[in-house]
């Protein structure tokens, strides 16, 4: 069997997590599932055991904890793989896995094959670029890589059996003893219909101000390139790319942005994009959908001009 | 303080990636090459840590002999030393790295003492495996936090902060720990001309550790079918606005 570690909120399975399972069924074996905390209703996706930590002190969220518990849950079982979604707290908890058995680790995959030796298909810088790997190992571990792999229905009745892990307080040191939450206010970039975002073409900081008005004017969210948040132009929560936000607009207004890989493995979930630059041969430009070719200074605020116009 | 800060070498891919013949690598020769971005937050950090409290600071890397360009830009930015780590051109899986690194950390610490944090990116720019700071903080004995985008030192122990949905987790450790950052944890200073001139008689420690197999096998390397995305030119210039709205009317943002 394989074991897979599903987050949830509430109760309910995250979107990343419901792609792990369907990945993990792969394998062609029985597929468990881990919750930590609560149990939740996965009749749709081909488990066959539902496995639901309970223990006092997993109130908040304590990576080594978890990894310990998966650990135990997948040595009692003998799982031939442990599996999780690559979120942050996926790869982090598999990540400690590894670190306490010493075993492969092979992080954001987008498709597994059983072998021997299993074989995975994974994504190197923010996914510009796949790698075909082995695992060589007595166990595999894998991530997968959020919204690669589209959710797949198996419909199933799962066992549900719960049990209280024994946990020392070395696991429970690391843990989260407080939240802060975000100020509210602007639009969110991850969540934003459209991002206006501005690259080096924009010039300086000040040259934002035509950026922001347009993205006023349209309900949409700022964001930026690396090359902009080095120089101190924006602050990095508004950098989008493999390091920093990957955003998922209906439209990406990209003005004076070359279209670095890095760049662009930020934009995979932007259904169009438009480019405003001055070189026709940028990368950006030969990737987008919709191009303008010219100075983003004359070019931006005139659309806005546009759209009052219009209004 | 001591505190280390650990690297990578990475390329500068520009706008599109071409492999080798054999595909098993970035075909680099028309690339610079820079550290991979998490880690320059890590080295910032450990400079401002060592600017507050006092102390010293070592950059380590497991790398190509051309790595040495990315320990002296570390040093240049304040770090004391750099040890070297030199490889061949070959990949190193996280497993091989991770003990390679814990046993020059534990042979410094040996001469020079405990370091209090040990710095890494979250992931690295280039193979992104997400586990050589956990592995590392394991084999030494140290609790670890991760996916850091806040770090202060209080006293004998570290408060972390990690970005997560809707604001912030908090995480206290005790000293010494392993801290593994991400990009935007703070703004990286450029390295000013006195820097670098220091950086350059700042000494590196090299040995050269034997690469273990593999237990992940890089067997080859593809590059993804773009998005197929054929740009229809609007205009040039401020005559292109009008074309532009009605772009946006149609696909309804407007
Ligand atoms: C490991 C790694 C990770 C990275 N992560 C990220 C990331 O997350 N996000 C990111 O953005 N970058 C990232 N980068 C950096 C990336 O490689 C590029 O350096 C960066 O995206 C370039 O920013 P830019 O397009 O604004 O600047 P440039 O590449 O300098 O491009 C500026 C563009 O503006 C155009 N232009 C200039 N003036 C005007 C004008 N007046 N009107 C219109 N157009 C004009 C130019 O023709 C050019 O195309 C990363 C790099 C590395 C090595």
């Amino acid at each position: 069997m394989v074991l897979v570690l599903v987050e949830h909120s509430e109760a309910n399975p995250t979107d990343p997590s419901l792609q792990a399972l369907t990945l993990a069924r792969s394998f062609g074996q029985p597929v468990h599932a881990l919750l930590v905390g609560a149990a939740a209703d996965l009749s749709e996706h081909g488990v066959s055991v539902t496995h639901v930590a309970e223990h006092v002190a997993l109130g908040s969220f304590a990576p080594d904890a978890w990894a310990a518990i998966l650990g135990e849950v997948a040595g009692r079982l003998s799982a031939s793989a442990v599996i999780a979604a690559g979120t942050e707290r996926g790869n982090e908890v598999i990540a400690r896995l590894a670190a306490r058995t010493g075993l492969p680790f092979a992080a954001n995959c987008i498709a597994v094959s059983p072998g021997p030796p299993v074989t995975v298909t994974r994504l190197r810088w923010g996914g510009s670029l796949l790698e075909e790997a082995r695992l060589h190992g007595s166990h595999a571990l894998i991530t997968v890589a959020p919204h690669v792999v589209p959710v797949e229905p198996s419909p199933m009745p799962a066992d549900i059996e719960r049990f209280t892990p024994d946990l020392s307080d070395e696991d429970l040191l690391v843990r989260v003893v407080e939240h802060v939450a975000a100020l509210g206010g602007g639009v969110s970039l991850t969540e934003a219909k459209v991002v206006v975002s501005g690259g080096r073409g924009v010039g300086s900081k000040e040259g934002f101000a035509m950026i922001e008005e347009l993205a006023g004017l349209l309900g949409a969210a700022v964001g930026c390139s690396r090359a902009v948040t080095s120089a101190g132009w924006r602050p990095h929560t508004d950098q989008v790319g493999q390091t920093g936000t990957k955003v998922a607009p209906e439209v990406y207004i990209a003005c004076g942005i070359s279209g670095a890989t890095q760049h662009m493995a930020g934009l995979k979930g932007a259904k169009r994009i438009l480019a405003i630059n001055t070189d026709p041969e940028a990368p950006m430009m030969l990737n987008a959908d919709y191009a303008v070719v010219g100075d983003l200074k004359e070019i931006v605020p005139a659309i806005s001009a546009e759209i009052r116009k219009s209004r | 303080m001591r505190i280390l800060a650990c690297i990578k070498r990475v390329p500068i891919t520009g706008g599109r990636i071409v492999l080798t013949d054999d595909a098993r690598a970035i075909d680099t020769r028309h690339l610079g090459f820079t550290m991979s971005p998490h880690e320059e937050c890590g080295v910032e950090e450990a400079v401002r840590i060592i600017e507050t409290n006092g102390g010293d600071s070592v950059v380590l890397t497991l790398g190509p002999s051309e790595a040495v360009e990315q320990l002296r830009d570390a040093m240049a930015l304040g770090i004391d030393r750099a040890i070297h780590l030199l490889t061949d051109d070959q990949e190193w899986d996280g497993e091989a790295t991770a003990a390679a690194l814990t046993e020059a950390i534990q042979s410094d610490e040996a001469t020079s003492g405990r370091f209090d944090l040990i710095f890494f990116g979250n992931e690295s720019a280039d193979s992104a495996g997400f586990q050589v700071g956990a592995r590392v903080a394991r084999a030494l004995g140290r609790y670890c936090a991760t996916g850091l985008k806040g770090v202060s030192v209080e006293g004998s122990s570290v408060r972390c902060e990690q970005e997560v949905e809707g604001g912030r987790d908090v995480y206290v450790l005790p000293l010494p720990a392993v801290l593994t950052v991400k990009e935007g944890l703070n703004l990286p200073r450029y390295p000013s001309v006195p820097g670098r001139m220091r950086a350059r008689s700042k000494p590196v420690a090299v040995s050269t550790p034997l690469r273990p197999e593999p237990q992940l096998e890089l067997v080859r390397l593809i590059v993804p079918a773009g998005q197929g995305r054929q740009a229809e030119v609007l205009g040039s210039g401020a005559a292109a606005a009008p074309a532009v709205v009605e772009v946006l009317r149609k696909a309804g943002v407007l």
